[in-house]
């Protein structure tokens, strides 16, 4: 187990520029997933942190040395790649035990350790098949067990779940947490799934064109995005964006200060409530529970989380209102405004009607 | 019926359109299929036509090759199959005399041995040099390392034969003329481009991440070779070696060259001699010509199981 710092960290290719300048520390077992867009950089950091890469400023410190220079064999980190990257033609059994007998371990050890894995892994019957003769889910797993029986300080993960189907993908998301808690190992988890990255981090680092945009619990980066980026990325349906000046016009907020450029409400945070901003229901989507009901107030699109019990009808004309303790001010360059001063003398919604 | 007359968006299904509709696409379906079939024949006659041509010669060769000397010089090959259980007109002193002959020393016994010592190190050697070079130009970093391979693939444009004669004065002042070693070294030499590039073309196909895994995992570019590359190349391996075996067997060029006649002389030279030395034998150089027909074909029928079989499947999703 280890801590890992990457200390301005930036990487170049040719004239483009991958990472600008990413400084971040990964706390010893802690799981901190990089999250960002496809071409963000996050992949390129995670093989920074690896050695695959080599950086073009900055350092990586892993528990106090620091290893920007370490070829990757001497960084003691195990890493699950997207495409798993087995060995093709060793048998599952094979495909653990090649790490630690590149590193000299007993044989006995490595035998007990494989056991471990295996057990933990649930791939006792597995063991000697060859990874073409695996599912999807299975190779996964073996890719996983092949990083577990190294022990190493790191675990690096690069999104190694995204070539599962959808049902799979929750049932190794458990698994993941289940090893996470298992190992209390220093992880360091990259995807480009925001709901992976809600459900499995300790905390977030958000990246977006090479640059870190927020780093924190998954909670803290969902309650207080710092900026319009963030705020956009987290959450499904995507936050609601609205420019300030529309939002006053229609009546949906309150006056708010001129720094603020645009607001963000939640689609939890927006109600159907008597009272509010008139509204035209567009599109209902039925999730079960609750439904998204896609509305329009004046021309202002906006998506509201709503209960199944009372979904209204496509059409209809109903009234909305603003969660104003939880309105997400933007300024002008897309930065967080501290919305206590925004918001405050504006309690509870807008009443004006159209 | 007013639907049928509405105006049918581009692309809709078809089972909105009238009732002549199924007649016209069976008929769409059919000739297709019609055609395809007659394109089988077609290649299936051109196949069998150039099947026959290759076959036939090779069939005249392997009967002559057991007809006694009379025999061969009174009638033609295919006149057996009017009689084929008359026995007087079978032998098998053409291979005996062939492989050891009573005359002369140096028979084609001796010379398929030296085939073998020619061929085998001749196909070995480049190959392992150049697996690993190819490894080098796939997945190692080094200054030049662009120049160099073009370079190397430039040289497959040079024709062998421009090497010839300083070669044969190299060797001459180092003594080498007439040894082993200097056919080896010819071949493997004149092996070399080709097999860096098939190999390199092979490696870059091979799933990056595997060998990134292999060094995260803590191997060595010396076991990654060993341990990865090598037993995932195999096809490659495999394809080129039974290319390079071929060439190398059935050179007579170099062979002649570098070594000649003599004890050290290869099937092919032998070969070679026993249609100067023995123009009217007919019957002995056929028997010749399949004893030195058989390796190519055993190696052939017996590696070609690599051609087709990819070991990479698995590795990777999919």
């Amino acid at each position: 187990m280890a801590s890992l710092t990457i200390d301005h960290v930036g990487k170049d290719h040719g004239a483009t520029r991958v990472l600008g300048d990413v400084s971040l520390t990964v706390a010893d077992g802690e799981l901190l997933v990089l999250v960002g867009p496809s071409g963000c950089g996050k992949s390129t950091l995670l093989r920074c942190i690896a050695g695959l890469e080599e950086l073009s400023r900055g350092a990586i410190v892993m528990d106090g040395v620091d290893i920007t220079r370490a070829e990757p064999r001497d960084r003691d980190i195990a890493m699950v790649f997207q495409s798993y990257a087995l060995y093709p033609h060793l048998s599952v059994r094979d495909n653990l035990a090649f790490g630690l007998k590149m590193r000299k371990t007993a044989p006995g050890e490595i035998a007990r350790r494989i056991g471990d894995a295996a057990e933990m892994l649930g791939l006792d019957a597995l063991l000697d098949r060859r990874p073409a003769q695996l599912s999807g889910g299975q190779r996964q797993r073996v890719a996983m067990g092949r990083a577990v029986v190294r022990r190493p300080k790191v675990f690096l993960f690069d999104e190694p779940l995204s070539n599962l189907d959808a049902a799979l993908r929750g049932q190794m998301r458990v698994e993941l947490m289940r090893l996470h808690q298992r190992l209390g190992a220093t992880m360091v988890y990259v995807t480009h799934d925001q709901v992976e990255a809600m459900t499995l981090a300790d905390r977030i680092a958000v990246l977006s064109q090479g640059a870190l945009m927020q780093v924190g619990p998954p909670a803290e980066l969902y309650a207080r995005p710092t900026n319009l980026f963030v705020a956009r990325f987290l959450g499904t349906p995507e936050m609601n964006i609205v420019g300030a000046a529309a939002a006053q016009a229609s009546g949906l907020v309150a006056a708010l200060p001129d720094t603020v450029a645009s607001v963000g409400v939640r689609a939890e945070d927006l109600h159907v409530a008597p009272g509010g901003v008139g509204a035209q229901v567009d599109v209902v989507e039925h999730l079960g529970p609750e439904a998204l009901v896609h509305l329009r107030v004046e021309m202002i699109e906006l998506t509201a989380r709503v209960d199944a019990r009372q979904v209204p009808r496509v059409g209809e004309r109903i009234t909305v209102a603003v969660d104003a303790a939880r309105l997400h001010c933007f300024d002008a360059a897309g930065q967080r405004v501290e919305g206590r001063q925004a918001t405050a003398d504006s309690p509870k919604l807008g009443i004006g009607k159209p | 019926m007013t639907t049928s007359s509405m105006p049918v968006p581009a692309g809709a299904p078809t089972t909105t359109e009238p009732a002549e509709a199924p007649k016209q696409t069976r008929a769409r379906r059919r000739s297709p299929r019609l055609k395809q079939g007659q394109a089988n024949w077609v290649v299936k006659i051109v196949l069998l036509v150039i099947c026959l041509l290759w076959v036939v010669p090779t069939i005249g060769l392997f009967v002559t090759s057991f007809r006694t000397a009379d025999a061969v010089n009174s009638s033609g090959w295919w006149t057996v199959f009017a009689s084929p259980f008359d026995f007087t007109q079978w032998t098998l002193d053409n291979y005996r005399e062939t492989l050891f002959p009573t005359g002369r020393e140096n028979g084609m016994a001796n010379a398929f041995l030296n085939s073998l010592v020619v061929a085998v190190p001749s196909t070995v050697i480049p190959i392992l040099i150049a697996a690993f070079a190819a490894y080098a130009f796939t997945f190692m970093r080094f200054k030049g390392r662009d120049t160099l391979f073009v370079l190397i693939v430039a040289l497959l444009v040079v024709p062998n034969q421009v090497a010839l004669v300083p070669l044969l004065q190299v060797y001459g002042s180092l003594g080498l003329n007439g040894t082993f070693l200097a056919v080896w070294l010819a071949h493997a030499g004149f092996g070399m481009p080709l097999a860096i590039f098939i190999l390199r073309g092979y490696m870059q196909t091979l799933p990056r991440s595997v060998i990134e895994s292999a060094s995260v995992d803590g191997a060595s570019h010396f076991t990654t070779f060993w341990r990865l590359i090598i037993p995932m190349s195999v096809p490659a391996l495999a394809a080129f070696a039974i290319f390079q075996f071929l060439w190398t067997w059935n050179d007579l060029l170099i062979a002649l060259l570098f070594i000649g006649a003599g004890p050290n002389e290869v099937v092919q030279v032998n070969l070679a001699a026993n249609v100067g030395g023995l123009g009217q034998g007919w019957q002995l150089l056929t028997a010749g010509a399949f004893v030195s027909m058989i390796v190519p074909l055993l190696v052939f029928i017996g590696l070609q199981r690599y051609f087709v079989r990819g070991l990479t499947a698995g590795s990777v999703k999919g």
